[in-house]
């Protein structure tokens, strides 16, 4: 039971992804093409509303439902891994017009091809796993 | 009510994404779905042959929970919210797209890549390819658009915004550059 509200909320974020027509590959296009204001909107008042909200709970130090203090755990210091892998991840997003949360969005809404998507993704991250020590960070 | 039949506005969209985060942190968690992946990876064994994999997955179920929510919210979504999945995309893209082969949106995804009669004649290695990236790549960055995009710029942290700019420098590649060499 303690893992019900994460379900209710992928729920809601599936419904959104669907809704927002966040999901589809036209939309990516769209915005990488610079075509419509849609997608920038969206990622746009997430950022905004998500930074407003995470600095109320550092300045009110808002605690969690289990009254703990919140921490926000910095992301380790470096730029190659982010930018390189960061483009890597990109050129996939284009192709395949999902990042990892909506290709799992697709497989529910019916589109079973995502199937091939999501299994070469979990390959993709094996094989960094595997090699992980051999790149450059 | 009918305004839940059609798609909703980037407004409403933007701010459902951060009430999901934000109360992913009140919840003790943190929005990041490709971590998803290495869990999985994890879940079949990996750990005993790659170190990255061998880790306490099982405090990760609240994520997969999270990932199995999606699937239903997507299969919710398709069967009971939506009307007429045709994205009403703008004219320029279309008619871009259409020097790639690719017709007008009838519905929520181009069949031309991702019906099983394509797949078959040969974009299966195109989605492949994708997945392979997205996955190699997400972990190599430390994160998809939900933990860099959203979680990591809320934060205002500079190792997540180095990363969307990397996904801008894939994407944009992809689109303006690779397209011609794979749609012919």
């Amino acid at each position: 039971m303690k893992q019900l509200p994460f379900l209710v909320l992928g729920v809601l974020f599936g419904v959104v992804m669907v809704k927002s027509e966040a999901m589809s590959w036209y939309r990516i296009q769209e915005m990488f093409r610079f075509h419509s204001f849609h997608m920038y909107g969206i990622i746009g008042v997430a950022v905004t509303l998500g930074t407003a909200g995470v600095y109320l709970i550092k300045r009110l130090g808002l605690r969690d439902y289990r009254a703990n203090p919140i921490v926000f755990y910095p992301k380790e210091k470096s730029v190659f891994r982010y930018v390189l892998g960061g483009t890597l991840f990109g050129l996939g997003w284009a192709l395949s017009g999902a990042c990892p949360g909506p290709v799992v969005v697709n497989i529910g809404y019916g589109y079973l091809s995502f199937l091939i998507v999501f299994a070469f993704a979990l390959l993709g991250t094996f094989v960094y796993g595997l090699i992980k020590n051999y790149l450059p960070h | 009510m009918n305004w839940l039949y059609q798609p909703w506005p980037w407004w409403l969209s933007g701010a459902l994404i951060a009430a999901i985060m934000l109360l992913l942190v009140y919840f003790g968690r943190s929005f990041g779905f490709s971590s998803n992946l290495r869990t999985l990876c994890a879940m079949a064994g990996a750990g005993r042959h790659v170190k990255f994999f061998d880790f306490d997955w099982k405090s990760q179920i609240w994520n997969l929970m999270f990932m199995a929510g999606a699937l239903v919210g997507g299969f919710i979504a398709a069967q009971f919210l939506t009307k007429d999945p045709a994205v009403a995309l703008s004219p320029a893209t279309v008619s871009e797209l259409k020097a790639y082969g690719f017709s007008a949106p009838s519905a929520m995804q181009p069949a031309e890549l991702f019906s099983w009669q394509a797949v078959a004649s040969g974009t299966f290695w195109l989605l492949a390819l994708g997945g392979f990236l997205v996955g190699f790549g997400a972990r190599y960055a430390g994160g998809c658009t939900s933990g860099h995009a959203i979680s990591g710029l809320s934060n205002l942290q500079w190792p997540s915004l180095l990363a969307v700019v990397g996904f801008f420098i894939g994407g944009l590649l992809m689109t303006h550059v690779f397209f011609a060499w794979i749609f012919k």
